[in-house]
């Protein structure tokens, strides 16, 4: 009896999520939705302060695109632990840690990458340059999966609580912070016109650490989580 | 499946909520037996068979597979497929769809349409699950053993929702399977028509 293919076992992980996705899309637009919402009200807040709004809008849209993930990541696992799938995936003969990886990444497509597609429309319409935005678009394309990645683990570490929403929140932000840090100095660099190719480095180094070393967790808490 | 496969259990005690469910269980299985687990609602019919497919760990005792503990054993998921009180099925889904990620997730042996059919199920690969009855969807989460190549069956109340008929069609598909050298552990609140010779019974 050989031994199954694991890059088969990958693949099928995500395409069953984005097929679910797509059965439930009307549930995909929550998370858009949110982020345009909260960008939306920054501009009616401030008035007509276009400085200002050009100032802050990156910082603007960064917290929301963190909020909105941590919003939508809170699902991540929380179906497959109800109907008992997830006892189906820890007892394959593959690493859970990749099947995990492969459900965050899922995650991520369906979660963050509707974000990146927006995100320049929100920029223009808080004022802000198309060379920004351009950096800005680069910092969240490095920034969302290492958000997905860490929130991965607090998730699984809460699945067993009934009402784990805002316990999640308490545990991944404050480990949101430091690609919140360098995303923002990249973008402040930007604007004042220096390199930020070192800042990019880092979020690259934040995100090739952050794959590699979230899903053990992850898939460990998993399994607490389960017996 | 030629390769006599063997499960070992020693020793085994379970605490739930300081409650001591059972201790010193002891009993080996090989490929070809059926074992029957039977007991009262709460004396962990449940937790045994969790902590047999190693969702669960037991309190003290081993648990080997073919002589190597299942928590170092790379084969033992390879064996090993359980159906709990959940099916494990996503409701979203169509019939076909679920029974085909399973597949991806281990070796594949009867073809989807073939297994469908011999749990009476033809004619339902393209309905979502959701419209299913509770028994079909049962049906549909046993129909999993069938086209998925494993020789150890966990099965935990298999025939809850399932009607005479259908139970009488799964008892000679845990008949066949065990005669072809597989093994199986069960939990079952029926009256089995299993033949004796196949059968050994723990009572908790």
């Amino acid at each position: 009896m050989k031994m199954p293919s694991l890059c088969r076992a990958f693949g099928a992980v995500i395409t069953r999520d984005l097929l679910l996705a797509y059965r439930f899309r009307a549930e995909l637009i929550s998370p858009l939705a949110f982020f345009v919402m909260v960008i939306t009200l920054f501009p009616l807040a401030l008035g007509a302060e276009i400085t200002l709004l050009k100032r802050i809008a990156p910082a603007i849209i960064w917290v929301a695109a963190l909020l909105a993930s941590l919003m939508s990541i809170e699902t991540l696992f929380r179906a497959d632990y109800d109907d008992g799938s997830l006892e189906l995936m820890v007892m394959t003969p593959h690493p859970l840690s990749l099947l995990v990886m492969a459900k965050v990444i899922s995650h991520w497509l369906i979660a963050s990458v509707p974000l990146l597609f927006i995100a320049p429309l929100m920029g223009m319409m808080l004022h802000m340059e198309p060379p920004i935005i351009g950096v800005l678009l680069l910092t969240l394309l490095l920034g969302t999966p290492v958000l997905s990645l860490i929130g991965a683990i607090a998730v699984a570490l809460t699945l067993g609580l009934r009402k784990g929403g805002a316990l999640l929140a308490i545990l991944v932000l404050p480990l949101y912070v430091p690609v919140l840090i360098f995303a923002s100095s990249a973008i402040d660099a930007a604007m004042s016109g220096f390199a930020i190719s070192g800042h990019l480095s880092m979020m690259c180094a934040i995100l090739f650490l952050a794959l590699t070393l979230t899903p053990l967790p992850t898939a460990a808490a998993l399994k607490m989580s389960l017996s | 499946m030629t390769t006599l496969n063997i499960l070992e259990a020693c020793q085994l005690s379970c605490v739930r909520d300081d409650r001591l469910l059972f201790h010193d269980l002891t009993f080996t299985l090989c490929s070809g037996q059926v074992l029957l687990i039977e007991g009262a609602n709460g004396a962990g019919k449940t937790s045994l068979l969790r902590i047999l497919t190693g969702l669960r760990r037991a309190e003290s005792g081993d648990l080997c597979w073919n002589a190597t503990p299942i928590e170092h054993s790379e084969l033992f998921y390879r064996d090993t497929a359980y159906i709990g009180h959940n099916n494990g099925l996503k409701l979203a889904l169509t019939a076909q769809e679920n029974l085909r990620y399973a597949q991806a997730l281990s070796s594949a042996t009867l073809h989807i349409d073939e297994a469908m059919a011999k749990v009476g199920l033809t004619g339902y690969q393209e309905t979502r699950v959701r419209l299913l009855s509770a028994g079909q969807q049962r049906r549909l989460a046993l129909a999993r053993l069938l086209c998925t190549d494993k020789p150890l069956w966990i099965l935990d109340e298999p025939f809850t929702s399932l009607d005479r008929a259908s139970i009488e069609l799964f008892e000679s598909f845990i008949e066949t399977h065990a005669k072809q050298g597989g093994l199986v552990i069960m939990t079952s609140h029926h009256e089995t028509r299993l033949p004796h010779t196949l059968m050994q019974k723990i009572h908790l």
